[in-house]
């Protein structure tokens, strides 16, 4: 019965909503330039599929590229800052300081410094975005470790190294995926609207910024169909390594003592 | 040689208005392979005491030696083991997995390891339980775990912080048992906190009372009950005679009903 509910009730929801949105598209009348039908997107999706699969290559490209570097970066930086209290304390406001600016612009100057056809700039904008997510999450993971698991450590005479592999690193892996659940689809949502800064005009963003200025509001949704299909793809992706990675199944180990 | 020795320590944690005289001038010997319980009210310091044996603290003053040698020299040679009243048992890892945690870091081999780990699991009557992570256990099951890590490297010292505090009545009385036949068998030393005073004279042969602001021993009852096998010893005479004497012993030292001690 429940896994009924879990599976039925979300795809009736689903259904239910497009088949509203077709509705009032066909009943209302609108006009194509102010909602299109799902009917409409599916067929623009199917019949421009090449074209929306090139761009979703290079930006999904650009989101990979982007979300396995700030990931590698955010995770040596957290393991060389947790060891050094003083570099914790002065990297951490930093990062969280520098989160909190609307941190788009940069890819403007980002543009200035690389080749115009570069995909640098792009990549180094969802680079920093996930670096900073990952950083803070997994500083987290490997500080804020169980007292009581240090104080047995400590009567194991453990050292500094065996704490780490031991206790800190396998604490944090559960921050880690929580990171890369929320940076994963933020990474794509980075490379999509980086390209409207400018530089080369390959990606799902500049896609979509195409056909709304030719008025192809049809073809304009299937990109955005493609677009929510990588950032769906990324998200599961992360999901599933979750899964993988955690013993005993993903969601199933609670938070806090044992 | 006596397992602990700890000489005149006093504990001042913080300074200035949060100054806290946690211990003021602590004598306390174990014998080699004697049962030693702290017992008294809450703040008395006897955890304190505990986790300064174990080195976890470093005293303000006074000295502390474990086996004949400084209490930190005794916690590098890893003499003791350790069990707290909350499991800590580490989410990651098996049953098995954290019962061979303390010998994976004095650096036995992987097959030893996992036999005395599976052994351990035996002596806690867990044995099914060794392939389960700790979150799939009962609160009970998880300080059983907890204990046989503390004995999985078979320690010359036990040291035990209300160990049996979360535990329900039936498995506390067996684990009672077990921990005597243990440390009966393995001819370990015990010091053992705990605010209950029946289990403090059924386990111990020598029960230190304390009392709290400033922590200090007020009194040391030795009790005898013999080898304690079966359950008559806990409807023998002498029993119920050593409970009402260290309750006395908790009592007088107020002037009132201790609070914080459980009389069951």
């Amino acid at each position: 019965m429940r896994r009924v509910t879990r599976v039925f009730v979300p795809v009736l929801f689903g259904a239910a909503f497009f088949g509203a949105w077709e509705a009032l598209v066909r009943g209302l009348d609108l006009k194509p330039y102010f909602l299109v039908a799902p009917s409409t997107i599916a067929e623009q999706f199917g019949s421009s599929w090449s074209l929306v699969w090139r761009s979703m290559k290079v930006s999904g490209g650009n989101a990979l590229a982007g979300l396995l570097i700030g990931t590698g970066l955010g995770i040596a930086v957290s393991l060389v800052t947790s060891r050094f209290r003083l570099l914790h304390e002065l990297v951490t406001p930093l990062a969280v300081a520098l989160n909190a600016i609307p941190i788009f612009v940069l890819v403007s100057v980002f543009n200035n410094m690389f080749a115009i056809t570069s995909e640098v700039p792009r990549r180094l904008m969802v680079t920093l975005v996930v670096y900073f997510v990952v950083l803070v999450n997994v500083t987290r993971g490997l500080v804020q470790v169980d007292r009581l698991h240090m104080e047995l450590m400590r009567s194991y005479a453990a050292s500094d190294w065996q704490v780490l592999r031991r206790v800190r690193i396998p604490n944090a892996v559960p921050y880690l995926f929580t990171a890369l659940k929320i940076a994963a689809p933020v990474a794509v949502i980075t490379a999509f609207v980086s390209e409207y800064f400018g530089g080369s005009q390959n990606g799902l963003g500049s896609a979509i910024a195409r056909s709304i200025a030719a008025s192809r509001n049809d073809q304009a949704w299937a990109y955005v169909a493609g677009a929510c299909l990588l950032g769906l793809t990324f998200y599961l992706i992360s999901t599933l390594l979750e899964t993988v990675a955690t013993p005993g199944g993903a969601g199933k180990r609670p938070a806090g003592r044992s | 040689m006596n397992a602990v020795d700890v000489g005149s320590v006093s504990m001042i944690f913080g300074d200035g208005a949060s100054r806290v005289e946690a211990l003021v001038d602590v004598n306390l010997g174990v014998a080699q392979g004697s049962f030693v319980s702290l017992i008294g009210p809450s703040g008395c310091g006897k955890s304190t005491v505990l986790r300064l044996i174990a080195n976890l603290l470093e005293p303000t003053r006074g000295e502390i030696r474990v086996q004949g040698k400084p209490a930190r020299q005794s916690r590098l040679d890893q003499d003791y083991g350790m069990a707290f009243q909350h499991a800590g048992l580490f989410d990651w890892r098996t049953v098995t997995k954290n019962i061979e945690l303390p010998l994976e870091l004095k650096g036995w081999d992987r097959a030893t390891r996992r036999e005395r780990a599976l052994e351990m699991l035996e002596l806690v009557r867990l044995p099914e339980f060794a392939g389960h992570y700790p979150w799939q256990l009962s609160g009970g099951m998880q300080q059983r775990v907890a204990i046989a890590r503390a004995l999985a490297a078979r320690p010359t010292l036990l040291l035990m912080d209300e160990p049996f505090g979360a535990l329900d009545e039936m498995t506390r009385e067996h684990m009672q048992a077990e921990l005597l036949r243990i440390c009966r068998e393995t001819g370990t030393s015990v010091v053992f906190v705990t605010h209950s005073i029946p289990e403090a004279v059924y386990l111990s042969d020598h029960v230190v009372v304390m009392s709290p602001r400033p922590g200090r021993i007020t009194a040391t009852i030795e009790v005898d009950l013999g080898d304690r096998q079966g359950d008559d010893t806990r409807e023998a005479d002498e029993f119920y005679k050593k409970i009402t004497e260290v309750r006395e012993a908790l009592r007088s030292d107020r002037g009132e009903h201790p609070t914080g001690v459980e009389d069951r």
